[in-house]
């Protein structure tokens, strides 16, 4: 059997939710490096892979699949079913919660200040400052509600790690590189949820492919 | 067995995206409205059961539920037939077929369809927010791009997931009904595999059943 397909730039925080799920199901899979700045993604020959132009995609067999939380599922739902408790009922609504958590509550907020922090200055725009305050504000009640859960489970879904961590590891880890890590870390359930999500090995190897400026500064941008 | 509650009024489009999946599976269910204008959504009671302070919530039994695709797996999931099987989960090409289109419903669709139906409809005739042109004209042009993405996958399958109809296809209902009562509603008709999808949706009776209950009003 051919091993998986993964298209994309791994500094990507769309490409490493993905690369997390395949290095914790220990996939055999290859890393297909694709560039950003060269445009690789609009062109046609990636396009017939996915038709709205972005990475990653995954190739497994006959199935190309696109969206980084289903190629996710995907994975684990192939060879580390554990991950999403497919098997219980009660348990795997709260794994499917707390994705959808990182989706709509916490992803939108801290990824405008991640773009407009770290990405805009190397791009010469201006820090919308403005913005980067009112998401913060709304990231410590975000955070509020996590510590609370938190407080009372041991990872996101109970007390069992899920699929509803290791979402949340990508934009996190950009996140905590910038000088708002502080307003987590006042969290201490939440900080101690995420060392703990640091310390896992899967975590540990991606992130080594993912410098904290996105390799801007080193002139390997993606 | 008591009946599955859902909290929220059947006017909201999160609410309505629950209820079109229970009427799927034809589970018996309650809807406990939650008076939206007196802001009862932010109060302890109702924080008890969404932390976040947002509708929908769900309950069953003991299980207290949020997120409306979440509580849509679950319901999905749990009173699955082999007649109603909207996930496909026992068939790893398929559920993965049917993942990937309810994250483009998401992330891809409702993205630039929702503004459409907030600033048409709901933030003036809600909040008395007059509609942000621009905001509409920039989300229509989106929308047409990804438009023909749908068309594309529409003419060569019946259903997005594949020639079945899914979890997929339903969580597109609630925005997509209220967008068909604003003025761009015929932006579909240049899409002649996504009309025929949704008109074909539209004549199931779960759909038709809730449609009724997405007033443009919200008061």
């Amino acid at each position: 059997m051919a091993p998986m397909k993964l298209y994309g730039w791994a500094v990507s925080p769309w490409m490493a939710r993905v690369l997390v799920c395949l290095e914790e199901a220990g996939a055999e899979y290859e890393l297909v490096p694709m560039s950003r700045s060269g445009g690789d993604h609009r062109q046609p020959e990636h396009l017939a892979r996915n038709p709205f132009g972005e990475i990653p995609v995954l190739e497994d067999g006959d199935l190309t699949l696109y969206q980084s939380r289903a190629i996710a599922r995907h994975i684990l739902r192939k060879y580390k079913p554990e991950l999403l408790r497919s098997d219980n009922l009660q348990e795997s609504a709260m794994v499917d919660v707390w994705v959808d958590v990182d989706a709509h509550q916490l992803e939108p907020i801290i990824r405008p200040v991640v773009f407009n922090v770290i990405i805009k200055p190397f791009t010469g725009s201006d820090c919308d400052q403005d913005l980067v305050d009112e998401s913060i504000e709304k990231l410590k009640k975000t955070l509020e509600v996590y510590e609370a859960r938190l407080s009372t489970s041991k990872y996101l879904a109970g007390d069992f790690v899920s699929l509803a961590d290791l979402t949340h590891f990508s934009f996190m880890r950009y996140f905590m590189a910038t000088q708002y890590a502080e307003v987590v870390e006042a969290y201490p359930h939440v900080k101690a949820w995420w060392e703990a999500l640091l310390a896992r090995p899967s975590v540990k190897k991606v992130m080594a492919g993912m410098p904290p400026d996105f390799g801007f500064g080193s002139g390997n941008i993606p | 067995m008591a009946p599955v509650k859902v909290f929220g009024s059947a006017r909201f489009t999160n609410v309505a995206r629950v209820l079109v999946c229970l009427e799927e599976v034809g589970v018996a269910y309650e809807v406990v409205d939650i008076d939206f204008p007196a802001k009862e959504h932010k109060k302890p009671e109702h924080l008890a059961r969404n932390p976040f302070g947002v509708i929908p919530a769900f309950q069953d039994g003991e299980l207290m539920l949020f997120e409306s695709r979440a509580i849509a797996k679950y319901i999905l999931r749990k009173y699955r037939t082999d007649e109603v099987d909207m996930l496909r989960e026992g068939n790893l090409q398929e559920a993965a077929m049917v993942d990937v289109w309810t994250e483009v419903e998401a992330h891809q669709y409702n993205k630039v369809l929702a503004p459409i139906v907030m600033e048409c409809i709901i933030y003036p005739t809600a909040y008395g927010i007059p509609t942000n042109q621009k905001v509409v004209d920039e989300s229509v042009e989106k929308l047409k791009k990804v438009l023909e993405v749908y068309e594309a996958r529409l003419s060569e399958h019946e259903y997005l997931a594949g020639n079945f109809i899914s979890s997929a296809d339903l969580s597109h209902f609630p925005f997509t009904c209220r967008f068909m009562e604003t003025p761009y509603a015929s932006l579909f008709d240049s899409f002649p595999s996504v009309k025929a999808w949704w008109e074909k949706l539209m004549l199931r009776p779960s759909m038709k059943k809730i449609s009724t209950n997405l007033h443009p009003k919200m008061v």
